[in-house]
């Protein structure tokens, strides 16, 4: 097992806390079949560039940043982060910095992180390995999406009621569970390179064998995958990763 | 942010997407810090080829870095010159835009960095 990323600094008031979700990522990441894929993918590609969307605390990009000679099999990586929520952003820097001094000899060439709109701000066929694990929870309504002027935008005393918004952006997903998991889903054909691939968390609300089904009528080369799970509860897998790729 | 995110970054607004000016974004104002970092220089060279070049070098400028020249440098012209290997470690390794602005050559709309955290959240009559 490798070590987990230290998160103490982070405040969990307003930033999600990391939970089972977030170490079944880093577990399924870690795996020896991923590892392998990871590291046969992109040994040709010069230094990928894995992006987390809506790193948190920034416990999983800092694990693959950290870890990049065990996951890709170099340490030729780059790695980078986009999320919603600024104080997310600031918290991802310092974790990233903390697991990386931790792991002088192992980890990856860290870009930084953007406070962003899932993947807005990207270039076209940017990204080499996307992560997410999404707000997936089913709700009756979304909260409403930050825009610039946000509070979203760091004050040094958030109230009770700003910390609340911020942390229904990290959960809260609409019909489904999947209103913005499907965003990023759809956008995945624009950012992901032709090597490129994504790792979405999904929940057993979330329908996956319908997302997985969306995913497939994207075109002939299209896969998906379950690559890691929580185990069954009622015969369904209660969290479970889908690895989406071409070939 | 390191300088090298201008490579992979753009506008978000979504009908700036299929202009060229849109690309690289044109940082404003900036103010810039150094990381101390060791020199790696095989990371360097196998760097080059994932790098837009062109787009680099407009950031380099615009940032009041020296030119850089037409062409990316071969590894073998990288290793054997320390000078170049020291300025391109310093460029894209240590170097770190913390304040200014990223200005849109389409839109001419302006993202904030703040603490060397982009803000790419738009305004409300832009989304």
């Amino acid at each position: 097992m490798l070590p987990t990323p230290d998160t103490s600094h982070v405040s969990y008031e307003r930033i999600y806390e990391p939970a089972e979700d977030s170490f079944l990522l880093l577990d399924t990441l870690s795996t020896p079949r991923e590892t392998a894929f990871l590291t046969s993918r992109f040994r040709n590609e010069p230094l990928p560039l894995v992006l987390e969307i809506g790193p948190g605390s920034g416990v999983v990009i800092a694990f693959a940043n950290a870890h990049a000679q065990l996951l890709f099999g170099t340490r030729e990586i780059l790695t980078a982060a986009i999320d919603v929520n600024s104080y997310a952003c600031a918290a991802t820097n310092t974790t990233v910095g903390k697991a990386a001094s931790e792991h002088a000899s192992t980890h990856g060439t860290y870009l930084g992180t953007a406070q962003g709109d899932l993947v807005a701000p990207l270039r076209d066929g940017a990204v080499d390995v996307l992560i997410f694990n999404p707000p997936y929870v089913p709700t009756p309504e979304l909260p409403r999406w930050p825009t610039a002027t946000d509070m979203v935008t760091s004050v040094a005393n958030p109230s009770f009621q700003d910390d609340s918004y911020l942390l229904s952006l990290s959960y809260a997903g609409g019909v489904d569970g999947m209103e913005i998991t499907d965003r990023l889903i759809e956008s995945l054909p624009r950012v992901l390179s032709p090597k490129g691939c994504a790792y979405v968390l999904l929940c057993a609300q979330n329908k996956p064998e319908e997302v997985k089904h969306r995913i497939r009528g994207f075109g002939d080369q299209w896969r998906v995958d379950m690559v890691g799970s929580s185990g069954k509860q009622a015969g369904w897998e209660k969290l479970q990763i889908i690895r989406v790729w071409r070939e | 942010m390191k300088i090298l995110s201008l490579n992979f970054l753009t506008c978000a607004v979504k009908a700036c997407k299929s202009s060229s000016a849109s690309y690289p974004l044109h940082p404003k104002d900036a103010e810039l810090v150094q990381d101390d970092i060791e020199l790696n220089p095989q990371l360097l060279v196998n760097l080059m080829p994932r790098i837009d070049w062109s787009a680099l070098s407009t950031t380099a400028t615009e940032l009041g870095f020296p030119a850089l020249p037409a062409q990316p440098p071969t590894p073998e012209e990288l290793e054997a010159d320390e000078q170049k290997l020291k300025d391109l470690h310093n460029l894209l390794m240590q170097t770190q835009i913390m304040e200014g602005k990223l200005v849109c050559g389409n839109c001419g709309h302006e993202y904030a960095v703040r603490e060397g955290i982009a803000n790419f959240l738009l305004p409300s009559h832009l989304v």
